[in-house]
């Protein structure tokens, strides 16, 4: 079963790069993250394993629509092709993966001292919440500060435009309404 | 509180790793079947409230759906110049599946094919397999009508999705654990949690028609675009399809019993029976409330779901921890 899933990920994963749309493309991925899932399902990590499953899904919907969009293959009109300067990418893969081989061989790995507590996820989250808590929370502020940035950057329409220029327009004026009356 | 009451807790986590080939074999038959009648139920239902409606003889409508199967089974399905086949036959298949699968976790007097110990989270994924189906189906037919419902689809799953989890996620914590017994087991020792947490259950419900692509969340089908993701489905294709919208509402109308309504408590009958006749009344509520409400639009609802459902949603479970940590529980 572990083996068959290994085998369908990979194969999955290496249809993206073979198949001509970039739907295919996209569903082949998520097929590759869902037997992902299933192998980490497997080695008794179920929260882990589900999780990917349910997050790779949503991800992907999401993903497909902005490929379609932005990538070669508007409408899937005409055939597409997910590699490009093969000669070069053959290069880099294969060097990268020869350094990775070779990393993995040539370092001394120290031997395991000690035993893993018998509640690793426990552990985790006493170190993330107890003595690591101001780090995550200044993580917490800055990934969110990125985000409302880069939303706003990225709108074209502020409250100028949508309040009017004293900003006293009772109900904004938006190109789409809204559900809630404004 | 005990160690196994922390929600996806060390407990929940050392358990892991239990699977449907512990179980024994003959839920794995049962499971599908009850769900399959009761999607025929929720099928014969439209069609009999339709019928009502339409001034014909309402009975009639009880055998709609099986001659309906019938006609589906032996039409020649019909085939789109450039359609992307296999993406499309996939994504009418992925919904039934999609709604079988989610069953697994659900017990029935106390008994699930698969109880889980990250149950409620195998729903989820398995709910939200149907965006991939949809629109898959929407997408292959290479019709516009069918890619206008694809996407219509997956906006109105990025407006009911983070209020349809919290809503989960608030029935999880009252239990403190994500598997479905443990959530069924808390609501005997307290009491069901429509009480404590109604707004998680109304939005639970709202979400659970916008799930099944049922009125009036109907868009991604909808009459003004022929049909949406349907339009160019045929035969026994497009029998996967509505059958799988029907099992799907099923499945939903089922989880809300051990999520809120106290799974198989009850006076009188025994446990499988309670189960099932609660899960009867919500689907026949969400079926009424589908042929009742007139379609909404997903780009109104859409702010109605982050602006409104979500901060409900998020209160409600604000106010669930507020009870556990005051000791409730």
């Amino acid at each position: 079963m572990f083996a068959v899933c290994a085998v369908c990920a990979v194969a999955a994963g290496a249809a993206v790069f073979w198949v001509d749309s970039m739907a295919r493309a996209t569903f082949a991925l998520l097929a590759s993250f869902v037997f992902t899932g299933v192998v980490i399902l497997l080695i008794e990590l179920s929260y882990l394993g589900v999780l990917v499953i349910l997050m790779m899904t949503m991800e992907m919907l999401v993903m497909v629509v902005f490929m379609v969009m932005y990538m070669m293959n508007p409408a899937g009109l005409m055939p597409m092709t997910m590699v490009h300067n093969n000669r070069v990418a053959l290069v880099i893969s294969g060097g990268t993966f020869v350094a990775l081989v070779a990393g993995i061989e040539v370092v001394p790995w120290p031997a395991r001292g000690g035993e893993p507590p018998p509640l690793p996820a426990a552990e985790l989250g006493a170190a993330v919440m107890e003595s690591h808590m101001l780090v995550m929370m200044v993580v917490a502020m800055a990934l969110f500060a990125t985000m409302v940035a880069s939303v706003v950057l990225a709108t074209d329409r502020g409250r100028y435009d949508r309040y009017g220029d004293g900003l006293d327009r009772r109900v904004p004026d938006d190109p789409i309404r809204g559900g809630v009356g404004r | 509180m005990t160690d196994a009451a922390v929600p996806g807790g060390p407990a929940a986590w050392a358990a892991g790793g239990d699977g449907v080939a512990a179980a024994a074999v003959w839920p794995v038959l049962v499971a599908p079947m009850v769900l399959a009648v009761f999607g025929y139920g929720a099928a014969a239902g439209t069609a009999v409230l339709r019928r009502h409606v339409s001034g014909v003889a309402a009975v009639g409508g009880l055998v709609a759906p099986a001659r309906e199967t019938v006609r589906l089974l032996v039409t020649q399905r019909r085939t789109v110049p450039g359609a992307d086949a296999l993406l499309w036959r996939l994504g009418g298949a992925i919904v039934p599946v999609a709604a079988v699968l989610a069953v697994l976790v659900i017990p029935v007097g106390g008994r699930a094919v698969s109880d889980l110990s990250v149950g409620v989270v195998w729903f989820n994924a398995m709910e939200v397999l149907v965006w991939a189906g949809l629109w898959l189906a929407g997408w292959g037919a290479n019709s516009v009508w069918g890619m206008a419902g694809g996407y219509r689809f997956l906006v109105q799953g990025l407006s009911y999705e983070l209020p349809h989890m919290f809503a989960l996620t608030t029935a999880a914590l009252g239990a403190g654990s994500l598997r479905v017994s443990e959530i069924v087991a808390a609501q005997q020792e307290q009491v069901w949690f429509a009480v404590v947490m109604p707004v998680a259950l109304a939005v639970y419900l709202v979400s659970a028609l916008a799930m099944a692509f049922w009125g009036p969340f109907d868009q991604a089908v909808g009459r003004d675009i022929a049909g949406g993701v349907t339009a160019e489905l045929s035969g026994v294709d497009l029998l996967l399809a509505r059958a799988g919208r029907y099992l799907l509402l099923a499945a939903v109308a089922a989880m809300a019993v051990p999520l809120f309504l106290g799974g198989g408590a009850g006076p009188w009958l025994s446990g499988w029976a309670w189960s099932l006749v609660k899960a009867a009344v919500v689907l026949a509520l969400l079926v009424w409330a589908g042929h009742r409400l007139p379609t909404v639009r997903m780009d109104r609802f859409t702010e109605v779901g982050w602006v409104v459902l979500l901060p409900a949603t998020l209160l409600q479970a604000l106010l669930v921890a507020c009870l556990i940590l005051l000791g409730w529980g």
